[in-house]
């Protein structure tokens, strides 16, 4: 399996040895950022970031709302170059915004395989609907499904294009508190199955200490504090090792704890 | 306190009834089924009682003599008229001479106006060169055109052809062009997360999102096409409803005047549910408002 670096439009091809469980391990890394500077006129939103994300981990990103983290995202996803700074990000990744975005002129199937080379392959599509528990609602326009269901097939079709890096903007923020958990328990589970590298942008403290293998704080335009999560999964919400951790966090972002639960 | 109103447009939150003092002493409201709502008349019954309703009245006003044929003929000698012309063939031919006109002006028209707007709204260069002449001219009244279209065309087809083409134009570039700047921005990043090329993106996320506006432009032009037609038919026509009309004015024949009225009504329907079909049949997806 070859893990291609695109860096500042060059596409670098390195090579990624495999080791016994079959993921990816590189010793190179998935993500590479140094000194990532972002202004929006007089305002800078990011200063001088350094971020670096290895092959397959699972990053949480935390913050304050407004500190940057969707526009540090939209970086890495190459929607937005108008920043300054060396970026480095696979050249197979894939995002899933906090609306699910799809096209709502293709049904659920065709919006999944979007994209992809050659004709519109059903069954691929189907595959991966099945993964996240919709192929039921293939054939459907995206204005009947749910909010989860939309959710779903907006990771359906992130994932079906075997990303080496998946970017998450609060994929969850816009479901009940039920879905979510599912939600959170599905994305969990294809990381573990798919072996990607995910950035996965929160404002649910719990959310991240659950899933990621490493918690990062932003604030004043740097990643300001991170945390290492070496608890195994599935992890318990009720662990006093999750409760510390989480508090913490908390401290980080400037919630007092005890005072007020997460944001 | 909070208005119980009914909202005459929306149909929402209307109130059946509303019970001052429930057994609480709150103002309640019950809520019945749409179901049993509708009431036992057809809602095509409903539809059609107005108009009938209306050539009822003028029958009346006919028959006692309140309205003179002079003035206006009476449904039932514009009926007969209208079966008499049938007969002859004079109808059918003069229908489809018009209808023929309409729609080649509109073919000409709407493929000028929609390529217009496609490369106006695809790139940079094309909507400066394109756009700014675009929107002056589409203030010029087209009818205002007609000498101009003599002139160059003399009185034969042409010029009814071209004044339609240029009726229809206008209108199809408006609307083609704003909707493919309105297509929905974050669907265009997220064509670009998927890794759509230009072409691709073109053809999965601009023109489908542009759709729904192409169909209202086209409704538009279409009916400006049979204005055009009208005014277009005056020049001269040797053939076609136009003509008919021409012909019964000057022997005062209101009833074929009104058959010719009726034959441009029917027309107009006809296509407009063309279009009716159209949108149901490629804007299945959209989430809009049916009007219940
Ligand atoms: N296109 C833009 N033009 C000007 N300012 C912008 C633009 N995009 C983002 N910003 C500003 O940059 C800051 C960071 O925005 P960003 O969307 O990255 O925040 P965020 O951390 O994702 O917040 P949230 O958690 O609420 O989503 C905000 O103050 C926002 O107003
Ligand atoms: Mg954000």
């Amino acid at each position: 399996m070859a893990a291609s670096v695109q860096r500042n439009l060059k596409i670098v091809e390195t090579e990624t040895p495999v080791d016994v469980l079959g993921r990816a391990k590189a010793t190179d890394l998935a993500v590479r950022v140094r000194g990532l500077t972002r202004r929006f006129g007089e305002r800078e939103v990011l200063k001088d970031l350094d971020l670096d994300i290895a092959p397959g981990e699972f990053v949480a990103l935390l913050g304050a709302s407004g500190c940057g983290k969707s526009t540090l995202l939209r970086i890495l996803a190459d929607l937005d170059r108008e920043m300054i700074g060396e970026v480095e990000v696979p050249v197979r990744r894939a995002v899933a915004f906090q609306a699910p975005r799809l096209m709502p002129w293709k049904n659920v199937w065709r919006n999944v395989v979007l994209g992809l080379p050659g004709r519109p392959d059903r069954q691929r599509a189907l595959t991966a609907l099945e993964e996240v528990g919709i192929s039921h609602r293939a054939d459907q326009w995206p204005k009947v499904l749910s909010g989860g269901e939309a959710q779903r097939t907006s990771l359906a079709r992130a994932l079906v294009r075997e990303p080496d890096l998946l970017l998450l903007d609060e994929p969850f923020a816009a479901l009940d508190a039920l879905t979510r958990i599912k939600a959170q328990d599905l994305v969990g589970e294809l990381w573990q199955r798919h072996g990607c590298a995910i950035l996965l942008v929160t404002h649910d403290v719990e959310e991240a200490v659950l899933l990621a293998d490493r918690v990062l704080v932003m604030k004043d335009g740097v990643i300001a504090h991170e945390e290492h999560i070496a608890m195994r999964r599935p992890r318990d919400v009720a662990d006093p090792a999750f409760a510390r951790i989480r508090g913490d966090l908390l401290d980080w972002l400037g919630v007092r704890h005890g005072k007020y639960d997460n944001d | 306190m909070r208005s119980l109103q009914r909202d005459p447009i929306l149909n929402i939150g209307r109130i059946d009834s509303v019970n001052p003092r429930g057994m609480t002493g709150l103002p309640l409201q019950t809520i019945t089924p749409a179901s049993a709502r509708r009431g036992s008349i057809p809602r095509w019954v409903r539809r059609f009682s107005g108009p009938v309703l209306l050539v009822l009245i003028w029958h009346v006003a006919s028959v006692s003599g309140v309205l003179p044929g002079e003035i206006l003929a009476g449904p039932a000698t514009v009926i007969s008229s209208a079966v008499k012309l049938f007969a002859t063939g004079e109808l059918q031919e003069a229908m489809w001479i018009s209808l023929r006109r309409a729609l080649s002006g509109l073919a000409i028209g709407g493929t000028i106006g929609v390529t217009l707007a496609v490369v106006a709204g695809l790139f940079r260069l094309g909507e400066d060169l394109i756009d700014a002449p675009m929107q002056m001219l589409r203030t010029v009244p087209n009818v205002a055109l007609i000498p101009l279209l003599i002139i160059w065309f003399g009185i034969g087809e042409t010029p009814k052809v071209a004044l339609i083409a240029l009726g229809t134009a206008f209108p199809l570039y408006l609307n083609v062009y704003a909707g493919i700047r309105n297509v929905d921005s974050t669907l265009i990043e997220a064509g670009r997360t998927l890794g759509l090329s230009r072409l691709a993106m073109i053809r999965h996320v601009i023109l489908p999102g542009a759709l729904p506006n192409a169909l209202v432009g086209l409704r538009y032009a279409l009916g400006i096409a049979w204005l055009a037609l009208v005014f277009g038919e005056q020049i001269n026509a040797t053939a076609g409803i136009g003509y008919l009309m021409a012909n019964a004015r000057e022997f005062f024949q209101t009833d074929v005047i009104v058959v010719c009225l009726a034959v441009y009504a029917l027309l107009g329907l006809a296509v407009d549910f063309m279009v009716r079909t159209l949108e149901k049949v490629f804007l299945a997806w959209r989430p809009a408002f049916n009007g219940t």
